[in-house]
């Protein structure tokens, strides 16, 4: 029965609020807000694993809920306040668009507790998640320089918000860091999903003379897309993508968010939920490094591991000084790190980008 | 190496248009026939999921498309029976034909995520292929391309210069006039909506056989209401359409490659031409007081009336 209502709600654009479940104990109730698809192949389809992992864990003590490709608009304040409206005790809203929205609904539903992934505004039923995508970044941009012949770099940008604005930053100082020539060129396409325009975007920079190409929307189009180009490289986004490895797929960032969901839907069975501000990164295990394929030198792909263990444990941040501005003013000095403060709020390149940020 | 290669733009401009083409070209012949058919995004999801899926199982991406046009024509016949038949409204019923359709495209499409497409060979023909300029513009594209232009010119010759145009835009412009003549009206309507629905399908499986190419969930994200669009803008004739998907298929690869290139130009006001000169258009035609609209566009026909 479950899975019929499923499938029939699935059926109508996903509206996946599924019918009251006959269970004796009231199960905590979870919902899920989704940008994309979870077939998406990336962001949303990691979260939904988060999601699955939560009811692996709980098995018949939680229901969970979700509702896919809910836009960044008025429409998803619609949605998560119909989701508190039916009964759910948890809602993580997945996208940072969903911000607003969510302090809208948590206001007129203070018995709920909301988790809004990679925004910055909290309340006391409120909290807010993210993992520092900008560590996997640097490695990224470490692979990157050194396999790349053209000397430039594409970057498929969303839109132009500090977490998609950081992650540039972290890989450009590290591709420019093994190879001072290395030029970036930056698209934004302003969606977060939309398989044809990324795959379009892909193409434009191929055009362009990149060979390697970076993405930070949500789709596999970009990959299929290098892959048909040939002799470009990419980089799984959210997750492994693994089924492009080993070529143009040479390693990837993937996002794991199942600790977490279990830890804060354990936290509202307990009574023990509050607000707070989660942002972890390689260390805790919440930003993964997908597999470096063989297509990437042996000596390239152990500096990269180096990399990453040196950031895990913490003796090596991203952002080190010295680090100027694009505008050449100082940011960092020597042996200085960046303030997550800082780092939340990003919104400028470093010296040697040559694009501006649009409005 | 700052500029863009105005040969490869045309080319990927072409590429990207051609769904958008089929799409508004079919919806075109639906409209002319007095139906307005806004399930056009569900019937090219379900082009692009039923194309691939067969297109893979096959090895062949032309039994993909053959797939893909009887799937979107068999979704536009749900449409038909609905509104033809039961007589229900024709945009409640659309707009439904389209959450359908990107619901059942993702329960097909599951055991497809990640499933990587079959080659479709561009036609590479010796000689004119290699000629400068025109050669890489014109001659090394995928047979699709070359088959969206055709129907453009095929539909233009079938509405304005035969009996069947005739006929079926004598049937959009007034049914019961048509009727009283004698003409089929249901019966040429349900002909030009399993038209409209074999080329959304068609639109469709491009998409994921050729531009992208591989089957996501959701994945013509609103392809189909630019379809819808372009069919307005082009006050409801075959050329212009052509115009119409070119100039928005256009705009969009163009400001990426902008973008790529380093221009300065500011990004939203790129993305935001198509749809102002939509506007411009709909000024122009009703201040010449012809929009060009079926006249008995989305209204119920039954015979006794």
């Amino acid at each position: 029965m479950k899975m019929i209502t499923k499938l029939l709600a699935g059926a109508t654009l996903g509206l996946t609020m599924a019918g009251p479940v006959l269970a004796q104990d009231d199960p905590t109730k979870v919902g899920f807000i989704y940008i994309g698809p979870v077939g998406d192949g990336g962001w949303t389809y990691e979260h939904d694993q988060g999601r699955l992992a939560v009811e692996e864990e709980f098995g018949d003590a939680v229901e969970t809920v979700y509702q896919e490709n809910v836009p960044e608009s008025a429409d998803a304040e619609r949605a998560i306040t119909q989701m508190a409206l039916s009964g759910a005790d948890l809602i993580f809203t997945t996208s940072f668009g969903y911000m607003d929205p969510t302090m809208a609904v948590a206001e007129k539903f203070p018995d709920v507790k909301f988790e809004h992934a990679t925004g910055y505004k909290r309340a006391d039923n409120v909290s807010t998640y993210s993992a520092r995508f900008y560590e996997g970044r640097a490695i990224q941009g470490h692979i990157a320089g050194n396999l790349t012949e053209s000397n430039i770099i594409g970057y498929i940008g969303s839109f132009p918000i500090p977490e998609v604005i950081r992650g540039m930053n972290a890989a450009f100082l590290h591709a420019k860091k093994v190879n001072p020539d290395v030029e970036f060129k930056i698209v934004w396409a302003f969606t977060w999903f939309d398989p044809a325009k990324e795959a379009d975007a892909a193409k434009a920079l191929i055009d362009q003379g990149a060979d390697v190409v970076l993405q930070h929307t949500d789709s596999t189009a970009p990959q299929a897309a290098a892959q048909e180009a040939g002799g470009v490289y990419t980089f799984g986004q959210a997750s492994d993508m693994s089924e492009y490895a080993p070529m143009p797929r040479v390693s990837s960032i993937i996002d794991d968010w199942a600790p977490y969901y279990i830890a804060r839907t354990q936290a509202v069975m307990d009574g023990t939920w509050e607000s707070t501000d989660t942002w972890d990164g390689i260390g805790p295990g919440m930003v993964g490094i997908g597999e470096i394929t063989d297509a990437v030198p042996a000596d390239v792909k152990e500096e990269a591991l180096a990399l990453k263990d040196a950031i895990a444990s913490g003796e090596y941040h991203p952002f080190t000084g010295p680090i100027n501005k694009q505008d050449g003013s100082v940011w960092l000095a020597e042996g200085e790190t960046a303030d997550d403060g800082t780092l939340l709020g990003m919104d400028f390149f470093v010296e040697g980008i040559n694009a501006e940020i649009p409005n | 190496m700052d500029s863009i290669n105005p040969i490869l733009l045309i080319a990927s401009l072409m590429v990207a248009s051609t769904p958008i083409l089929l799409a508004a070209l079919g919806e075109m012949v639906v409209e002319k026939a007095g139906v307005l058919n806004l399930g056009v995004e569900g019937m090219m999801i379900t082009g692009a999921v039923v194309g691939f899926a067969i297109g893979v199982n096959s090895g062949s991406s032309a039994l993909g498309f053959v797939s893909a046009a009887l799937a979107g024509a068999a979704l536009s016949m749900v449409f038909a029976i609905i509104t033809q038949v039961l007589l229900a409204n024709q945009v409640a019923t659309g707009l439904g034909l389209t959450l359908f359709g990107l619901g059942l495209s993702s329960l097909i499409g599951k055991p497809y995520v990640g499933v990587k497409a079959p080659g479709f060979a561009k036609l590479d023909i010796p000689f004119l292929s290699d000629i400068p300029v025109l050669g890489p513009i014109l001659f090394r594209h995928d047979p699709m391309v070359y088959l969206s232009l055709i129907l453009v010119a095929v539909v233009w010759y079938l509405l304005a210069r035969t009996r069947v145009g005739l006929i079926l835009r004598a049937v959009g412009e007034n049914h019961a006039a048509a009727h009283a003549l004698g003409y089929k009206v249901v019966r040429v309507r349900f002909a030009a909506i399993a038209t409209g629905g074999a080329m959304a399908g068609l639109g469709g499986a491009y998409v994921s056989l050729v531009r992208v190419p591989q089957w996501v969930e959701g994945m013509t994200a609103g392809a189909g209401w630019i379809a819808l669009a372009i069919v307005v803008f082009a006050s409801w004739r075959p050329w212009r359409i052509l115009l119409g998907a070119y100039l928005f298929g256009g705009i969009t690869v163009l400001q990426l490659n902008l973008q790529a290139a380093g221009s300065s130009i500011p990004v939203e006001y790129l993305s935001m031409s198509p749809y102002l000169v939509t506007i411009l258009v709909l000024v122009i035609i009703s201040v010449r007081g012809n929009h060009g609209a079926p006249g008995s566009l989305g209204r119920v026909f039954h015979a006794s009336q």
